[in-house]
């Protein structure tokens, strides 16, 4: 291991406990402040849309423009086409698994099939 | 709260018992997340020491995406804290049971609580009276799921060292199809997708800003449209009530 791949992984672990840190003020505030925490009604309201907001956030680009670049709105795009099935799966079954599974299997069937 | 020695290792052991179904629902998670470690730059013990002090499925999996588009620290905290947020909904929720226990359990328990952890415990707690609520069966519940996540992570780990052509299949897609699949469901009313959609749309709009930032700026956008469409939906009904 040379001083550079060194200085990166302890950087990475400096990395890794701060998100600890940061989750575990989270996960324990309510618990170890009790009632000196409370939480209005428009905070509670804001923090409901905060775990689809996030997703979302997330996948978008990664799925629009797999590539980085420019969006990628065409049926060559085997990110795009997997989840609009899963988006599809998701619905009409609400089931997270099967979702999982059929939208990967639609996923590498165009990628090493459709697309190649 | 004088439980026997006996009471408290059934106490646990229901706990874990309860747990099973979500710790079988999470063990692809654990391996998908193991498996992009192996993709990323990050070495494989990182991936296992994130499971072990962060244990947090969603913030990980964003973590990894992020450290492979090289946001900053600053940024994967950040998210990580929003990401994390609804945390303090589960901890508000359970709070009343475990208020009366000494502070090195509130401590302990607060730190094993998860998604899958807070269901499974709420429905436990939700048949007994406040106040009178032991922590062992949280804590089975919560160590089922903690070694649940480090086990299948440990899998995922191998799994991707084994065969290191994965990561040019495009493996990311796993992680967008687990998404979908946590988003879908949760999209319960207009005010849901509306958010989720503008998320979305200006996340990949901005998402040249430096550091990632584009992300943070489009959720707060998101919340922000979701909170506009409540105050709309919830205003006819407070206009009414003078009439």
């Amino acid at each position: 291991m040379n001083a550079l791949t060194q200085t990166l992984s302890a950087n990475y672990v400096f990395l890794i406990l701060g998100m600890a840190l940061v989750t575990y003020a989270i996960r324990a505030a309510v618990f170890v402040l009790g009632e000196r925490l409370a939480f209005p009604p428009l905070v509670r309201t804001a923090l409901s849309f905060v775990p689809v907001t996030v997703l979302t956030a997330i996948i978008v680009p990664m799925t629009v423009s797999p590539h980085g670049g420019g969006a990628e709105l065409t049926w060559r795009n085997s990110q795009l086409v997997a989840a609009v099935v899963a988006v599809a799966v998701c619905i009409a079954t609400r089931r997270p698994l099967l979702t999982i599974a059929v939208s990967l299997a639609v996923f590498f069937f165009w990628q090493l099939v459709v697309v190649a | 709260m004088k439980a026997s020695s006996g009471n408290t290792l059934s106490e646990f052991a229901a706990g874990a018992r309860d747990t099973i179904p979500m710790m079988v629902g999470a063990a692809p998670f654990g391996v998908i997340f193991g498996t992009l470690v192996t993709a990323s730059p990050l070495n494989l013990w990182h991936g296992q020491l994130m499971s072990l002090a962060v244990f947090a499925g969603s913030a990980q999996f964003i973590a990894v995406g992020l450290i492979a588009g090289h946001a900053s620290f600053a940024v994967i905290w950040a998210t990580t804290f929003i990401v994390n947020l609804r945390h303090i909904l589960y901890s508000a929720t359970l709070g009343p049971y475990v208020a009366h226990l000494p502070a090195r359990w509130r401590w302990t328990l607060g730190a094993l609580m998860t998604d899958e952890v807070f269901a499974v415990v709420y429905a436990h707690y939700q048949k007994r009276p406040a106040g009178q609520t032991g922590p062992y069966y949280f804590l089975g519940s919560g160590v089922a799921m903690y070694l649940n996540w480090q086990l299948w992570t440990l899998a995922g780990l191998l799994f991707g060292a084994a065969f290191p052509g994965l990561q040019s299949l495009g493996l990311d897609f796993a992680m967008v199809a687990t998404f979908i699949a946590i988003v879908v469901p949760q999209l319960v009313a207009m005010r849901f997708v509306a958010a989720s959609l503008a998320a979305g749309v200006l996340s990949f709009a901005w998402q040249g800003w430096p550091y990632k930032l584009g992300l943070l700026a489009a959720v707060l956008a998101g919340v922000a449209v979701g909170m506009i469409l409540t105050m709309i939906e919830t205003r006819p009904r407070t206009q009414e009530r003078p009439q």
